[in-house]
């Protein structure tokens, strides 16, 4: 159990600037009121962040060139986005995601 | 998912997220234990900085023995995400107290953030920090957990990966996307669809000349003023 100084101010910063992120938002929200536009731009952030988190995790994006397609990932994705049409449950569409890149990998699917 | 917002529904309604937590938290342990880390570091950056990519991210660095600010910059970066969704998130819990609001926004995640959403969706805009508070000191403990059986155990697992469990918080996204995208009964499929198209077109030309992390935040951005447009157009 040990821990240098350089290690302990680096997650000390970092668990700063992250917390800041998180709250000062809150705090802003909450003393006050925001225009309507903005609300309405807010009310879109949902549907963006999400496609754009799904997006991340089957691209692979390289400096100066074009993203190419991460096939293990997607391919596991097209049950899981059937599942989740068909069971509208985060459970099912959870463990169909995860059989499904079980036996993309296990069979060497797309790589 | 049903519109009850008691602490029983919070318990019931963040189960499926845990697969994630689960499966990238053990990942990430297994990657800090080949880095030599020790577990007082481990536990500490999951109890302070509680942030999935980052942890990666400032793993790596801090092997490669980063400048400290470099290391806190790109943390920024990653999680500037947060910024726009605690800035969406805070309307819901305006009229709770200041106290109130700092406890969500501490623990807020990219997961309890779509969770959260989806819930609002269900209960027509009504959330409460019972709920909230349930959810995420949930995640928490159990993504703690996770990084630490992971740390533990790094040289008994062989690789997490072949199980196929780190794919498990890509199924939430798609998941929680879809039915974000079908819940908002106010807004337009045709709307939802475009924005997610904008997401994708944009996302992958900012990524070509951006760090992949502002090309998120960036996309993010140009598709919630796309959808502006494109509603107003209507």
């Amino acid at each position: 159990m040990e821990i240098n100084t350089y290690t302990f101010l680096t997650i000390l910063g970092c668990g700063i600037v992250t917390w800041l992120s998180r709250v000062v938002p809150f705090i802003l929200v909450k003393n006050f009121t925001i225009p309507k536009p903005v609300i309405r731009f807010l009310s879109f952030v949902p549907v963006a962040i999400m496609a754009a988190l799904f997006i991340e995790n089957v691209l692979v994006f390289k400096p100066g060139q074009w993203a190419t397609i991460q096939w293990p990932q997607m391919l596991a994705s097209i049950p899981t986005f059937a599942a989740a049409i068909i069971s509208k449950s985060l459970m099912i569409i959870c463990v169909v995601g995860i059989v499904s890149m079980a036996l993309v990998r296990f069979f060497h699917l797309g790589m | 998912m049903n519109s009850d917002i008691t602490f029983q529904a919070g318990v019931k309604d963040v189960i499926p997220t845990l697969l994630g937590y689960i499966g990238v938290g053990v990942a990430y342990g297994v990657v800090a234990q080949t880095s030599n880390f020790s577990l007082l570091t481990v536990a500490l950056l999951c109890l302070i900085v509680y942030a999935g990519s980052a942890q990666f991210a400032i793993t790596t660095m801090i092997v490669s023995g980063s400048p400290i600010p470099a290391i806190i910059m790109s943390a920024f970066l990653i999680n500037s995400r947060m910024i726009l969704m605690s800035t969406s998130m805070a309307q819901y819990f305006k009229n709770e107290s200041l106290k109130a609001n700092i406890a969500i926004g501490s623990l807020l995640t990219d997961e309890t953030f779509a969770l959260g959403m989806n819930k609002a969706a269900v209960t027509h805009g009504k959330l409460n920090s019972k709920w909230f508070n349930t959810t995420n000191v949930i995640a928490y403990s159990v993504w703690c957990l996770s990084c630490l059986v992971g740390a533990l155990a790094g040289k008994l697992i062989s690789d997490p990966k072949t199980l196929g469990l780190d794919f498990a918080i890509v199924a939430m996204f798609i998941g929680l996307l879809y039915l974000q995208m079908i819940s908002d009964r106010r807004r337009k499929l045709s709307v939802q669809f475009s924005v997610v198209l904008v997401v994708i077109i944009s996302f992958i030309i900012y990524g070509r000349f951006l760090n992949t992390e502002i090309a998120l935040l960036l996309s993010a951005l140009t598709a919630c003023f796309a959808g502006m447009v494109i509603e107003n157009g209507d």
